[in-house]
């Protein structure tokens, strides 16, 4: 009994701790007033506001285009790394290789952005390229960070399984374009589509290294909201986290609810 | 599957390599470059590295923005600042991360998925608006300070933000997730059995919890740890937002130097300290304990 009331002590407070600051802020949304925290009456009033914010909306559109490109190409070279780590053994300078995919898990944002803004001035001024700092520079940068982690998660999957399924199907004359296709892809596909998500709210959660890299008309949603709420409180910010708390809540229980429904079958 | 790969190694490897090396290696190099460079006038901010004059090849390098650095207890005590709230908030958040982690992976199935979905929404949702919820939470009118004050323990509003104890609030609240998960990861693959196999033996409940649990999560621990000692470090968003002026951190310094002063070198000089100083650490512990798991196996 004494166990149990632990359990269930620890995991209160544990829960409350993690939501309690979010709700907080969810309920304060519908508060109709422009100063944030003293109450004067429900309504609707900061959605609608946030909804007619042609900067929110056109962060907002931005951010998901540079994430879901960023993602893609960032999957497309992980998975080259996971497999060329795994697979091939003459990579030139094979321990530099293995540096460059996996330094930028540990390098500070702070350090890549910096590091990424002075290389973009200096090729501008020596070729050209780019032409000046947007989208594209984030795009670049956003690739860059990503493409380390998607390696690690598809490296893990690659060295953990059994080679020797690919061997089996080569014995029973499949032929060797197929083997990728009918036995590699179909059991690293998990770990593909976990890249792709990691790399994609990677890059619609960046602030820091947006910030070294963006340029006009590039403003991602994290730098709008951070430059509203750097020094005050927002009530459209607030309106705007409770919309993506949905969306992430109504994400984890459908994917509960889908991974549920394979267990049973 | 080897022999197919053969004819595309060429861009299989090449391909990320070439955008690595140009566009994480080159920019590295250039940082360095700079960080040797005289700060000047101009665009760019800093002298070239060579120039050619009628006295031949000159070459402009220069350690001073690495002395400046070190002689100044100012830049010193943001690095020792940001050490020691990554130090902090990893302790904490192992410290409350644990039991959570621990008693969700002992839960029954259907309540232990559900405990878990719990625990990857605040996840998955936005850092900066989960920042931005303490921020909200810790105003001089804000919920906390209206509860404390409803319930008589003070009788004015205190100023809670603005301090570094907000700021080790702020990491500890937004980094518990990356903690937890990786121990769940570990604690939930732990057989139960050995538990009630070690109190068999005779052994007490906190003699269990060291020599049994605690070794077979180590790998959880070091890498909840990881996820959140290696972004804590380089901080930005989290001091600027609740923090004050009574300890500065390495990330915000570097983001002034550039952004505020302007002077591409000392913020060049300060990341490579950073990386220095930071990093190698971290990477020389990470092959530290890599060669420690290979002999243990």
């Amino acid at each position: 009994m004494n166990k149990l009331f632990l359990k269930i002590f620890t995991l209160t407070i544990g829960f409350s701790f993690l939501y309690f600051p979010i709700l907080t802020l969810i309920a304060y949304s519908f508060n109709d007033n422009k100063r944030v925290m003293v109450w004067k009456g429900f309504s609707f009033r900061w959605y609608k506001e946030l909804f007619h914010n042609e900067q929110i909306l056109e962060a907002f559109y931005t951010s998901l285009k540079i994430a879901s490109l960023s993602a893609t190409f960032a999957t497309v070279m992980g998975v080259m790394i996971g497999f060329s780590l795994t697979r091939i053994s003459k990579i030139p300078a094979r321990p530099f290789f293995i540096f460059l995919s996996s330094s930028p898990l540990v390098m500070p944002e702070i350090i890549l952005g910096l590091s990424l803004l002075l290389f973009f001035i200096s090729s501008n001024h020596i070729i050209g390229f780019p032409s000046s700092k947007g989208q594209l520079t984030v795009l670049i940068s956003h690739i860059t960070f990503s493409v380390a982690f998607v390696a690690v998660i598809i490296q893990s999957r690659l060295s953990s399984y059994d080679k020797n399924i690919e061997e089996a199907a080569q014995d029973l004359g499949t032929i060797p374009n197929m083997i990728f296709w009918k036995v590699t892809a179909p059991v690293i596909l998990p770990a593909i589509l976990s890249g792709w998500l990691l790399a994609f709210t990677l890059s619609l959660d960046d602030l820091v290294v947006a910030s070294f890299t963006t340029g006009p008309g590039a403003n991602t949603l994290p730098i709008v909201v951070f430059s509203k709420v750097r020094l005050g409180l927002s009530p459209e910010v607030n309106a705007l986290s409770a919309i993506i708390m949905l969306i992430v809540i109504l994400a984890a229980i459908s994917i509960y609810l889908i991974n549920r429904s394979n267990i049973k079958k | 599957m080897i022999k197919n790969l053969k004819k595309q190694n060429v861009w299989f490897v090449f391909t990320p390599y070439l955008w690595l090396v140009l566009f994480f290696f080159v920019p590295l190099a250039l940082i360095f470059k700079i960080s040797i460079s005289v700060s000047e006038w101009g665009m760019p901010p800093y002298r070239d590295l060579f120039s050619l004059s009628e006295n031949g090849l000159e070459i402009n390098s220069t350690l001073g923005n690495y002395l400046f650095i070190f002689s100044d207890p100012f830049y010193i005590r943001s690095y020792l600042n940001s050490l020691s709230l990554a130090f902090t908030s990893t302790v904490l958040c192992l410290l409350i991360g644990y039991p959570i982690a621990f008693y969700v992976a002992k839960s029954k199935t259907n309540i232990r998925n559900i405990l878990l979905i719990m625990l990857i929404i605040p996840f998955w949702s936005s850092f900066l608006l989960r920042v931005y919820a303490w921020k909200v939470l810790l105003q001089g009118s804000g919920i906390i300070n209206s509860i404390l004050i409803h319930i008589g323990l003070i009788s004015e509003p205190i100023s809670m933000l603005h301090n570094h104890y907000a700021v080790i609030l702020g990491v500890v609240y937004t980094y518990l997730p990356f903690m937890i998960l990786p121990l769940y990861g570990y604690l939930v693959k732990f057989d139960l059995n050995l538990i009630d196999a070690s109190n068999d033996l005779g052994a007490k409940p906190l003699n269990t919890f060291v020599k049994v649990i605690l070794p077979l999560s180590l790998p959880g621990i070091v890498a909840g740890s990881m996820l959140v000692f290696i972004p804590v470090v380089g901080e930005y968003i989290i001091p600027e937002m609740l923090g004050g002026s009574d300890k500065l951190y390495f990330g915000k310094i570097i983001w002034d130097e550039f952004f505020v002063n302007r002077d591409w070198p000392i913020a060049s000089a300060l990341a490579m300290s950073g990386i220095i100083i930071l990093v190698f650490p971290i990477i020389i512990f990470q092959l530290m304990y890599a060669k420690y798991n290979f002999k243990n196996e």
